[in-house]
C-alpha cells in the first residue's frame, strides 16, 4: 500500500509540476519541456505500464492530428484575410457599442465552432480591439465577449475545442449527433452570455459615437469561406463513413496553403510552424501523466463521486463536478481525468461533462484556479485584470448559462434520445 | 500659469475637448494636458484567455498594437480638435489612479460623465469617474457627452413626509 500511496503523491507531484510550468512558462520555454520528461518518468518507473501508456496516446492521438490542423487552417485564413473581413462587417452599423456587442458575440460563436476556441482568442480577438478603436468606442466589453464567449461558444461542434475531440474520441458519437445534443446548450449559453454582459457593461455601453467607422475595403476571402464551407460539410460526411476529421481539415489546409503560397502572403515553413509541434507533443504527454494519477487512486475517487443515473439531476451533478475540475486544473487536465469515468456513464453524463469542462472555466480569468494562482505568486506578469471585476462578470453569467445549458441539454436528449 | 487637464475617453472626448477650449479662454496663460488612461485592463483580458489555452499560442503583440493605437487616434483626434498646443500623455495601470497621479500640481481637471446615460442618477457616472471626481486634488470641470438633459428628466420629489 506505501508504494500505491508513493505513486499517487509522485504522479500528483507531476501532474502539478506540468501544470505550473505550462502556467507560467519559465523562459517562454514550451510546455513540453517539462511535460515529456515527467510523461517518460512516469513509464520508466512503472507508475504507469507502457501498455497503458500507448493506449492513451492512440486515445489522443486523432485530436492531437487534428488540432494541428485546425490551427493551421484558422491561420491561413487570417493570413487570407478573413477575420480582417469580420472585422469589417463588426463595424457595418456604426459606433453604437451594444449593437457592435451583439455582433461581436455572433462572430465569436461562429468563429468558435467552426474554428476552435484558440482562432476566437487568438486571431478574433485582436480585430475586435482594432474594431472597436476604428469605432471610437471602448474595447472593454468586447473584449470580454471574446474570452468569454471562446469557452462558451465552443459547445456546439466536435471541432470547436479540444475537450469536444477528446470526448468523441472516447465515446465514438458521431458529428452530426454531437451538433444535434450540442445546438440547443450552445444558443442557450451564448443568449445568457450576451444578456449578462449586456448587464453588467452597461456603464461603458452606453456611451457611443456618432461618427461612421472610416472605410476599410478589406474584401471578402471567396475561396477562404468557400474551402472552410466545404470542411464543415466534409466533417459532417467523414463522421458518416468514419474518417478521422484531421484528414478533412488537412485536405481544408492544402487548399488554402496552396492560395496562400502562391499569392505571396505567408511560406510552407510559416504554415507548419503554426501547427505548434511542441504543445502537440504536450498533449499526449500530459494525457499519460494524468493516466498515472487515474490509475494511483484519482479513477477511485472520481468513481465513488461519480453522479448515478441519467435524470436532470445527474446531468447537473456532472456538470457540477466538470466546472468544479476544470477550474482547479484547466479544462484540458480536467477533461482527461472525467472522461474515464463519464464516457462509460452515457451521452448524457458525457455532454454534461464537456459543458462544465468548456463553460465552466469562465470563472476565473485565466481558465483555471491554478494558473491565476501560479501567476499572482509569482507575479511575473506587467498587468492583470481587476480580479473582483473578471470574478464579477464570471459569477453573474457562468452559473446561468450552465443551468440553461443543462436544461438545454436535457430537453435535447428527450427529443433525440439519449442512446449511445 | 493655469494647468489643465483634459481627461480624454473614447466616445466622449469631443465634450471633453470643446470644455476645455472654453476653459482656456477665460484663464491666463493656459498650460493643457490631454491624458488617456490605456485599457491595459481588456489588453490583460484578451491575454489571460491565451493563458487559458495553457500556453498553446499568444496574441498579445497585436492586442498591445490595437489598444496602442487606440490611444493615438484619440489623442490625435483631441489635439486636432482642440486647435490649441497641449501636452498628450498616455498614463498606465488602473485608470482612476493613474489619472489621479497626472493631476497633481494641477488647476482644472474637464472630463466628462462617463456612466448609464439612458437612466440618470448615481449610475451616470462609471466607477472611476466617480473615484477621480472625489479625489481631485483640483476643481473640476464634468461635462454630459452629448447634449445636456432638460429639467423635466430629474425624479419627481418624494411625496410629503416621506423619510
Amino acid at each position: 500500500m506505501t508504494s500505491g500511496l508513493l505513486a499517487t503523491g509522485a504522479s500528483a507531484a507531476l501532474l502539478a509540476g506540468l501544470l505550473a510550468f505550462a502556467a507560467l512558462r519559465p523562459r517562454d520555454l514550451p510546455e513540453a519541456v517539462f511535460a515529456v520528461p515527467a510523461a517518460v518518468v512516469v513509464v520508466a518507473t512503472g507508475m504507469l505500464p507502457l501498455g497503458a501508456a500507448e493506449d492513451e496516446m492512440r486515445r489522443v492521438a486523432p485530436a492531437v492530428a487534428f488540432l494541428a490542423a485546425i490551427l493551421m487552417l484558422s491561420r491561413l485564413c487570417d493570413v487570407l484575410g478573413l477575420f480582417r473581413a469580420a472585422g469589417r462587417a463588426m463595424a457595418v452599423g456604426g459606433g453604437d457599442p451594444r449593437r457592435l456587442l451583439t455582433r461581436v458575440v455572433v462572430a465569436a460563436a461562429v468563429v468558435t465552432a467552426v474554428l476552435s476556441l484558440d482562432a476566437t482568442v487568438v486571431l478574433l480577438t485582436p480585430v475586435v480591439f482594432a474594431t472597436a478603436t476604428r469605432l471610437g468606442v471602448r474595447a472593454r466589453p468586447h473584449a470580454y465577449a471574446c474570452t468569454h464567449i471562446a469557452n462558451a461558444g465552443s459547445l456546439l461542434l466536435p471541432v470547436s475545442n479540444l475537450t469536444n475531440l477528446l470526448a468523441v474520441a472516447a465515446s465514438g458519437i458521431t458529428f452530426v449527433r454531437f451538433g444535434l445534443l450540442m445546438a440547443l446548450p450552445w444558443l442557450a449559453v451564448i443568449a445568457v452570455e450576451l444578456v449578462a454582459l449586456r448587464v453588467r457593461f452597461a456603464t461603458d455601453l452606453s456611451v457611443g459615437t456618432r461618427r461612421p467607422a472610416p472605410p476599410d475595403d478589406a474584401p471578402v476571402p471567396v475561396f477562404a469561406v468557400a474551402v472552410l464551407a466545404l470542411t464543415l460539410a466534409g466533417f459532417v460526411v467523414a463522421s458518416l463513413v468514419h474518417v478521422e476529421p484531421a484528414w478533412v481539415a488537412a485536405a481544408g489546409v492544402a487548399l488554402l496553403a496552396w492560395q496562400a503560397v502562391r499569392d505571396g502572403r505567408t511560406t510552407p515553413a510559416a504554415i507548419a510552424r503554426d501547427a505548434d509541434v511542441p504543445f502537440l507533443l504536450f498533449v499526449p504527454a500530459l494525457a499519460i501523466v494524468v493516466a498515472a494519477l487515474v490509475h494511483h487512486g484519482l479513477g477511485d475517487a472520481i468513481g465513488r463521486i461519480a453522479p448515478q443515473g441519467h435524470g436532470l439531476v445527474a446531468l447537473a451533478l456532472w456538470c457540477l463536478l466538470a466546472t468544479l475540475l476544470a477550474n482547479t486544473l484547466n479544462n484540458l487536465p480536467a477533461m482527461l481525468v472525467l472522461l474515464p469515468v463519464a464516457a462509460p456513464a452515457g451521452v448524457g453524463a458525457l455532454l454534461a461533462t464537456v459543458i462544465g469542462v468548456n463553460v465552466g472555466p469562465n470563472l476565473t480569468y485565466t481558465g483555471s484556479l491554478a494558473t491565476l494562482l501560479w501567476r499572482r505568486v509569482l507575479r511575473e506578469h506587467d498587468h492583470d485584470a481587476p480580479l473582483a471585476e473578471f470574478t464579477g462578470v464570471g459569477a453573474l453569467a457562468t452559473p446561468a448559462a450552465l443551468v440553461a445549458a443543462i436544461v438545454a441539454l436535457w430537453a435535447g436528449l428527450q427529443v433525440f434520445g439519449g442512446g449511445a | 500659469m493655469t494647468g489643465i487637464t483634459a481627461w480624454v475617453e473614447q466616445a466622449t472626448w469631443p465634450a471633453v475637448i470643446a470644455a476645455t477650449a472654453r476653459l482656456a479662454e477665460s484663464v491666463t496663460d493656459p498650460d493643457i494636458a490631454l491624458v488617456y488612461a490605456a485599457d491595459d485592463d481588456a489588453r490583460a483580458v484578451a491575454g489571460g484567455s491565451v493563458r487559458g489555452l495553457l500556453g498553446r499560442r499568444r496574441n498579445d503583440d497585436r492586442v498591445h498594437a490595437a489598444t496602442q493605437a487606440a490611444a493615438e487616434v484619440v489623442l490625435a483626434d483631441a489635439l486636432a480638435t482642440l486647435a490649441r498646443p497641449a501636452a498628450v500623455r498616455v498614463v498606465h495601470g488602473r485608470p482612476e489612479r493613474a489619472v489621479l497621479a497626472a493631476l497633481d500640481g494641477m488647476d482644472w481637471l474637464v472630463l466628462a460623465r462617463d456612466g448609464d446615460l439612458t437612466r440618470l442618477g448615481p449610475h451616470s457616472l462609471g466607477p472611476h469617474t466617480r473615484f477621480v471626481l472625489d479625489h481631485a486634488p483640483c476643481d473640476v470641470v464634468l461635462v454630459w457627452p452629448d447634449s445636456a438633459p432638460g429639467i423635466d428628466t430629474a425624479p419627481p420629489p418624494p411625496p410629503p413626509g416621506a423619510p
